[in-house]
């Protein structure tokens, strides 16, 4: 119980990272996201 | 040669003009702080990953729609962001426990607690502060019904005699107020929950 109550967290999450490929998705995503500016409206669009 | 340390906000700007590759600088400065931050939290790979690629996602709309308005508070703004989303994941799945993965059986996981721990009571007061930033945001007569319905705990017949208006017309400024609560909730894509 001592060992499972004592333990500390943080100390074995601050060092973690997402994937690479995480962060490729995102990289590419925001490449293709526009947002196109209509009359009344923002529109937002996914250019592959 | 001293390299200079391109602050966030110079970041934000470019990225906003066009530069796609500050993105890239922001999310590799940021990376590690916010996903340990959601880990903590979820304390699941699969999950974390999911809320860190949803939480840049809502960062990536953000400034792309012109929508940013902290500048210079770029990381607390994405770890708010995150945060939302946490406390959305678990709202959808309606858990929150917290495993450790260590293999042993822990009573505390199945176990609930209904009274609200300082976890709780911080997001409770967070919300609570929230609704009242919103609630500010209505127009005058309808915060007014809303002010003595909610928090007054009037009727909505001392509440017709108070301000000198129908109950007819007090309920209707009830009901815009709460259609425009949500309107402003789902537009800025505000996550109240405890």
């Amino acid at each position: 119980m001592a060992k499972i109550y004592s333990e500390n967290s943080f100390e074995k999450t601050k060092n973690l990272k997402p994937k690479k490929e995480t962060i490729e998705f995102l990289l590419n995503y925001s490449k293709a996201y526009k947002v196109v500016e209509g009359k009344h409206e923002k529109y937002d669009m996914l250019l592959n | 040669m001293q390299r200079e340390l391109i602050t966030d906000a110079i970041l934000v700007s470019n990225y906003i003009q066009g530069q796609e590759s500050a993105l890239e600088t922001l999310v590799i400065r940021h990376k590690q702080r916010i996903y340990s931050f959601i880990y903590s939290k979820v304390y699941d790979k699969d999950i974390a990953e999911d809320i860190f690629q949803d939480t840049f996602i809502k960062v990536i709309r953000t400034l792309k729609r012109g929508a940013y308005n902290e500048e210079g508070k770029f990381l607390p703004w994405v770890m708010r962001i995150a945060h939302n989303l946490v406390i959305d994941f678990f709202r959808k799945s309606n858990r929150m426990p917290k495993f450790d993965n260590a293999g042993e059986f822990s009573i505390f996981s199945v176990l609930s607690d209904n009274t609200l721990n300082a976890e709780k009571s911080m997001i409770k007061d967070q919300v609570e502060h929230d609704v009242r930033r919103l609630v500010d945001e209505l127009p005058e007569d309808q915060k007014e019904v809303l002010m003595m319905r909610i928090y007054q705990d009037m009727s909505f017949k001392e509440i017709s005699e108070r301000t000198g208006v129908s109950i007819n017309t007090a309920l209707g400024r009830m009901r815009y107020a709460l259609i425009n609560l949500r309107k402003i909730i789902e537009k800025h894509n505000i996550v109240l929950t405890n």
